[in-house]
């Protein structure tokens, strides 16, 4: 214990040193150009023409001028045009038919195939594969099933010898035919949502519930679905959003028809802004879209805040 | 209720690799008997096996005469508590502990009233409606008991269920769960890798290694008289002294011959010996700091571990082989000091080549 007296005493900082201590979480102004060639971009190609398009809204504007101001003109027009109230009604006819269906089919896939065996392996592959298609293929695809008489599905009916009904010209059937290919297309990102969710339900819960003699449906009802709920609220609303945006499968396979009744809010937005070149009403348009879409976004945003707030 | 579990040559395997190989066990009704082992030895697969979250291989389990190695889990009428307490984040701690009640059926006031019940006894009337994500570790740990007690169950089954807990609330959760055992009466199956859990709370001490049983005894019994010299290694802390050595068996107890010459006079009979190498064994406590040359060798202080009520001396003989000592916690011994060491030849213990071991006649 002799070598505490070797210790020399605690040596004082020398005159003109300062001993400063530096906080690293200070903020550098230096830091700043790190981040400036994404602000540039963003506020160019996101920021700027995010306000364009609502001062656009309230102009009339066409591809050669854009002067008067019109006030809210262009958004009555809008409401009194039957093809937009249309549209407003198709897309959301669209989005009811696909959300609900997405999310389930979804949640049954990712319960069936959450196992560690080869099976589910190449299952989910090849359920999430169609999710990489281009719009362009998975509406070729369809209308290759749905396409009257020659098709697959009239070719199947056939073998039973019944009529095929017909998904893209029949008025009652054109936007569920949309939504069936929709479906088709979208399911893999729910499915992967809802199986990194299951994967991450602690096992000896369930051990748990086994030793509490609680049953199949009981565990399902009562430990699985309770502990995946945030997520299926998560995908419904990133469906809504993402389904909001109907535009490639209405176009490519029934260009809005039977008579305006597949013709979603997109389409209607390039109707009038690029082929009949009225921008300003576009504009409107994709302003009303804007701010549905902003409170499915902001639905999403409550519920993902709330979710950080319980953790 | 209460029950006697019965294990009869269970085996398991994970594929190619066994984990537990033919072992048998009788646990009787009430008592509070401790899985010890080290990680891997199979302790925890023997347990998730009495609960039914493991299959058997081969062999059976029985409860109270009934074998039940085929049932689910839910139907062997046992609680288990869980190393990470794996409560249902979802539920309030009163739904927690309903969930198993409801599933089968109890009609909601004998529910009630079992909850209130064990609540008072554990003294979380308090917590009732909180979330498992409010409690601290301690409280989740004791939720996790109620959510046993409520169940009434034939047997408790619990996994490392205080590993998750800082040192003083594991020593006040050990002490409760002792007193638990008292109140219940219950047959209780603990599983921990913490020889001082073990020591204090088992009835019986199962001794695990490299998937068998080495020993079944109380406390003191496998602390006085350890089977193997595995079972002399693994409890104990610090872990016994080994040092290699020849036999002279020419006098009616046996005397332990050290590589430099050093002898120990044991009082392990010669004649129940046999002809081998044998590693001679000896607790910290049984070796006394004496001065230099007064004790049965000599060695040089290498460190020292004050723990307050004694002094650990860790010394190394001439050959470089290191034997630690026990003096008062008062001890004026200090590093690189020449110390003598005097042997207890009454708590020797001698393990053959196999690791059988030999001890003193018992007084």
């Amino acid at each position: 214990m002799d070598d505490r007296r070797a210790t020399p005493p605690t040596a004082l900082p020398a005159a003109g040193v300062r001993a400063a201590s530096i906080d690293i979480y200070a903020p550098q102004w230096r830091n700043f150009i790190f981040v400036a060639p994404f602000l540039f971009f963003f506020t160019m190609l996101l920021l700027v023409p995010l306000f364009w398009g609502m001062w656009l809204s309230f102009h009339k504007a066409d591809t050669f001028s854009s002067g008067n101001f019109v006030g809210f003109g262009n958004y009555i027009r809008l409401f009194h045009d039957k093809v937009f109230l249309q549209s407003v009604w198709n897309t959301f006819y669209f989005v009811l038919l696909t959300v609900p269906t997405l999310a389930l089919i979804g949640l049954f896939l990712a319960l069936c195939l959450n196992r560690r065996t080869r099976t589910a392996a190449v299952l989910r592959t090849l359920f999430f594969s169609s999710s990489v298609l281009s719009v362009t293929i998975v509406t070729l695809i369809w209308r290759i099933v749905f396409i009257p008489n020659v098709g697959l599905l009239s070719t199947i009916y056939g073998w039973f010898g019944a009529t095929a009904p017909a998904f893209i010209s029949d008025p009652s059937l054109a936007m569920i035919g949309i939504a069936i290919a929709t479906v088709w297309w979208c399911i893999g990102l729910p499915m992967m949502l809802f199986l990194s969710a299951l994967q991450q339900i602690p096992q000896d819960i369930y051990e748990a519930a086994a030793l509490d003699n609680a049953n199949r449906w009981q565990t399902l009802r009562s430990i699985t679905l309770p502990s995946i709920k945030r997520t299926f609220v998560l995908v419904v609303i990133v469906q809504i959003v993402l389904q909001f945006q109907l535009f490639g499968q209405a176009w490519l396979m029934t260009r809005g028809g039977p008579n305006n009744l597949t013709k979603p809010i997109v389409l209607y937005i390039y109707d009038t802004a690029f082929r009949r070149w009225d921008l300003g009403m576009g504009a409107a348009a994709s302003e009303v879209l804007f701010i549905l879409i902003l409170m499915a976004a902001m639905a999403q945003y409550l519920v993902t805040r709330s979710k950080a707030g319980q953790a | 209720m209460t029950a006697d579990i019965e294990i009869r040559n269970v085996s398991k395997h994970f594929g190619a690799m066994t984990v537990l190989d033919d072992l048998s066990l009788f646990i009787k009704a009430r008592e509070f008997i401790v899985f010890l082992g080290p990680s891997g030895c199979g302790k925890s697969t023997l347990l998730r096996m009495i609960a039914g979250l493991e299959t058997v291989d081969t062999g059976e389990i029985a409860i109270n005469n009934e074998r039940i190695d085929h049932l689910p889990p839910g139907k062997r009428g046992i609680a288990m508590v869980f190393q990470s307490y794996a409560l249902y984040p979802h539920m309030s701690v009163r739904d927690n502990m309903a969930f198993g009640l409801e599933n089968i059926g109890m009609p909601r006031d004998l529910i009630d009233a079992r909850i209130k019940e064990s609540a008072r006894i554990l003294e979380m009337e308090h917590l009732l409606e909180r979330k498992p994500g409010q409690l601290s570790g301690g409280q989740r740990q004791r939720v996790a008991i109620g959510r046993a007690i409520v169940k009434e169950p034939k047997a408790f089954l619990f996994d490392e269920p205080l590993s998750n807990l800082d040192a003083a609330l594991r020593t006040r959760t050990r002490i409760e769960l002792a007193q638990l055992h008292q109140r219940l009466q219950s047959t209780m199956i603990f599983v921990t890798h913490d020889q001082v859990e073990a020591m204090t709370l088992a009835d019986r001490i199962v001794v695990m290694n490299n998937r068998k049983i080495e020993q079944i005894g109380s406390p003191m019994e496998i602390y006085d008289r350890p089977a193997t010299k595995f079972v002399a290694g693994f409890v104990g802390a610090p872990a016994m002294n080994f040092v290699e050595a020849m036999l002279d068996r020419s006098s009616r107890n046996a005397t332990a011959r050290f590589a430099d010459g050093i002898a120990v006079q044991t009082e392990i009979a010669s004649d129940q010996t046999i002809d081998g190498k044998y590693t001679f064994g000896i607790r910290s406590e049984d070796v006394r700091i004496v001065p230099a040359g007064q004790g049965n060798a000599d060695g040089v202080v290498d460190v020292l571990e004050r723990l307050g009520e004694r002094t650990l001396v860790y010394a190394r003989l001439g050959d470089g082989q290191q034997i630690v000592g026990s003096d008062a916690g008062n001890s004026r011994v200090a590093v690189g000091d020449k110390v003598g060491l005097a042997f207890d030849g009454r708590k020797s213990h001698l393990f053959g080549e196999t690791g059988r071991a030999w001890h003193a006649r018992e007084v």
